[in-house]
């Protein structure tokens, strides 16, 4: 908690629970814990079903959690109107998905100006900014392909550099290379890795051992409680030790 | 990167969709799809593009039987002198300056006053009377209308002349017998050259043919008799009787006979105008309207569904596309959209395909009543208003038949939507 005191932690959750509505209810996640510093790099991997999802769109503010609270970047915005955390995702979260959700009639540098609309980046300065999150991802060269011109791995740089272009605080990655081949993948991985580098703070949600070792941290999600496998300095999860669960 | 997102951190805690961004969002939903937009925006090309053809077409039709087919009646009040009608004793109601007096009201261009002069018999011959014994009927005595008439009158009734001239102002105010007699009446009393000045006997009297005139086309019985002016019929035979009246005819520009009718009573007796009533002919474009009226409501009935058909066609469109583009929902969502934007962006899809649908169909529908208009050779009428209101038409029935999708598109939950 020595950085905690300097600058707010990107996220924080406090006894965070999640029920799906029935009948019958079903309690995705148990009350959970969980703290990232800036700068962190965490890899949270689990079975599926486990609540991997559920806490991706809990964190994305995607959804909204049945108990405790989400802080982001020191704002509490578990119950905030929708208003602002739909400011908080196009300023602060910048999202990654398994199927990269790219519009496939946009060339690739429309596709990241398409992040900045809603951010309220002002119209002279997006396509400049867009090129630069391309350049940053190693796609200046394409940018003005279509995704269908692209490769898989291409594709996901482009949405990399999408989720990038606004500086969020947080990346977060909903199984980046679930999608892509292991050369992609190790490419993807290293990508990601530099990133972190360059002072961006993670968060991959992942099946594959290989991405996830290359996370400081490691969480592993079980029945709906929290696991820290390694250089749990920075977390406290007595619940999800309790449990005891190891993959 | 750590100072700008800092910056960055300052600027607005809600996020926000500018207009121009939502136009340019909304146009390129549609040119994903060109194929499926200019499809759904049909309908309502034909609905907007009916409306403006048949309005357009009614206009235009209605406009052209009433400059030509009816010109005739469109130009001309009748002033009627009800007065004398009722009176027991013969009047004249019209001033002795009725044509003048009309001539200033604006719209028209000639006015006069004229009666039948109510003989039991007008006798008319091209011979003196042998003797005042009267042998009545007998040689060349021919029973023939006589009417009386101001110079403008004779004008206002469009005679034509054959030869000679019309009696004037001067013969007017002279009361001279003079007489203008129809063509028919002149081969009747046997009068073909009007060099050596011809003179015909009405009852007697004496009177200098000087103008023979060949067809009328408002006071018919000038064809068949004979005319003298206003002033000498008054000095030889009185005020108009027996039933008959004086009236005026007045001739007056296209389009200017109701308000010349309304007028002209209070020209020409602005002391009693209850004396007299003018008459301006039920317009014939008015006629013409009510005929064709019902056959327009059908037409606009049809050209209804057809916008209708166009209203539902967004509709269902507009709903496809949401459920196709649920993932690029979730995705504008993560991205920062609220659902209000997501609504609004379908919206502005929906309005775009009704507004370019209305111009397209107001474009249409010039182009057909133009088409129609040159082939017939008539000149095209058509409000100015209905071509730019149909566009706006077009877009509000986008906009309506967006709300619904809109408002599925604004409830997706993005959770699930970027599952998928």
């Amino acid at each position: 908690m020595t950085a905690a005191s300097a600058e707010p932690p990107v996220i924080r959750l406090s006894g965070l629970a999640y029920t799906y509505p029935g009948p019958p209810p079903v309690r995705a996640l148990k009350t959970m814990d969980l703290v990232i510093q800036r700068g962190e790099h965490v890899a949270i991997t689990g079975p599926s079903g486990s609540g991997k999802s559920t806490l991706l769109n809990l964190v994305g503010l995607l959804d909204r959690p049945t108990e405790g609270t989400i802080e982001i970047d020191g704002l509490d915005v578990g119950a905030a109107p929708e208003r602002r955390r739909a400011a908080v995702r196009a300023r602060r979260i910048g999202f990654v998905f398994q199927s990269f959700h790219l519009l496939p009639h946009r060339t690739a540098v429309e596709n990241v100006m398409l992040a900045q609309i809603y951010a309220d980046v002002p119209r002279r300065s997006r396509r400049g900014a867009a090129l630069a999150a391309l350049a940053q991802v190693g796609l200046d060269q394409r940018a003005h392909a279509l995704p269908t011109a692209l490769s898989g791995g291409e594709r996901q740089r482009v949405a990399i550099a999408r989720a990038l272009v606004n500086h969020p605080s947080l990346l977060l990655c909903d199984e980046p290379t679930g999608n892509l081949d292991t050369a992609t993948t190790n490419e993807l991985s290293d990508l990601l890795a530099g990133l972190q580098q360059e002072g961006a703070t993670l968060l991959v949600i992942t099946h594959n051992p290989a991405v996830a070792e290359r996370a400081q941290r490691r969480i592993t999600i079980r029945d709906g409680h929290l696991v820290e496998q390694a250089g749990a300095a920075l977390a406290e999860q007595d619940g999800a030790r309790s449990a005891g669960g190891i993959c | 990167m750590r100072a700008e997102s800092a910056s960055r951190r300052h600027t607005g805690t809600s996020s926000r969709l500018h207009s121009r961004d939502l136009a340019g969002e909304a146009l390129a939903g549609l040119l994903q799809r060109p194929g499926r937009s200019v499809l759904t925006m049909l309908g309502t090309v034909l609905g907007i593009g009916g409306f403006v053809a048949i309005v357009g077409l009614s206009q235009t039709a209605s406009g052209q039987i009433g400059s030509t087919f009816n010109r005739l009646d469109a130009t001309q009040v009748t002033v009627a002198d009800t007065a004398a009608g009722k009176a027991s004793t013969p009047t004249l109601d019209f001033p002795p300056d009725a044509d003048a007096l009309a001539d200033q009201i604006n719209g028209v261009i000639a006015a006069g006053v004229w009666w039948n002069v109510p003989f039991t018999q007008a006798a008319v011959s091209s011979r003196p009377p042998a003797d005042q014994t009267g042998q009545t009927g007998q040689s060349g005595q021919l029973g023939m209308p006589v009417i009386a008439a101001t110079p403008g009158a004779l004008t206002a009734s469009g005679a034509v002349l054959q030869s000679g001239v019309l009696f004037n102002q001067f013969h007017e105010s002279r009361d001279q017998n003079v007489a203008v007699i129809g063509a028919d009446a002149a081969t009747q009393l046997g009068i073909f050259d009007l060099a050596d000045q011809p003179a015909i006997f009405i009852q007697g009297q004496p009177f200098t043919v000087v103008g023979i005139i060949s067809g009328d086309q408002r006071i018919p019985q000038l064809n068949l008799g004979v005319s003298v002016p206003e002033s000498t019929a008054l000095r030889l035979w009185g005020p108009p009787q027996q039933g008959a009246t004086a009236q005026m005819i007045i001739h007056t520009r296209l389009g200017a006979a109701r308000v010349v009718a309304r007028q002209a009573p209070i020209a020409l007796r602005p002391d009693n105008p209850g004396l007299l009533t003018a008459t301006a002919p039920v317009s014939p474009t008015q006629l013409q309207h009510s005929v064709t009226k019902s056959l327009n409501t059908l037409f606009l009935a049809l050209a209804g569904i057809a916008l209708l058909v166009g209203m539902i066609g967004i509709a269902s469109t507009t709903l496809v596309a949401v459920l196709e583009r649920v993932g690029e929902i979730g995705l504008r969502r993560a991205l920062g959209a609220r659902p209000v934007h997501i609504a609004a962006q379908f919206l502005a899809e929906s309005t775009a395909l009704g507004l370019f649908g209305g111009l397209i169909g107001a474009s249409l529908g010039v182009v057909a009543v133009l088409a129609v208009t040159i082939y017939h050779n008539w000149t095209a009428l058509l409000d100015p208003r209905i071509v730019l209101a149909a566009p706006a038409a077009g877009a509000v029935i986008g906009l309506l038949a967006g709300l619904y999708p809109a408002l599925r598109a604004g409830t997706v939950e993005p959770a699930d939507a970027l599952r998928r």
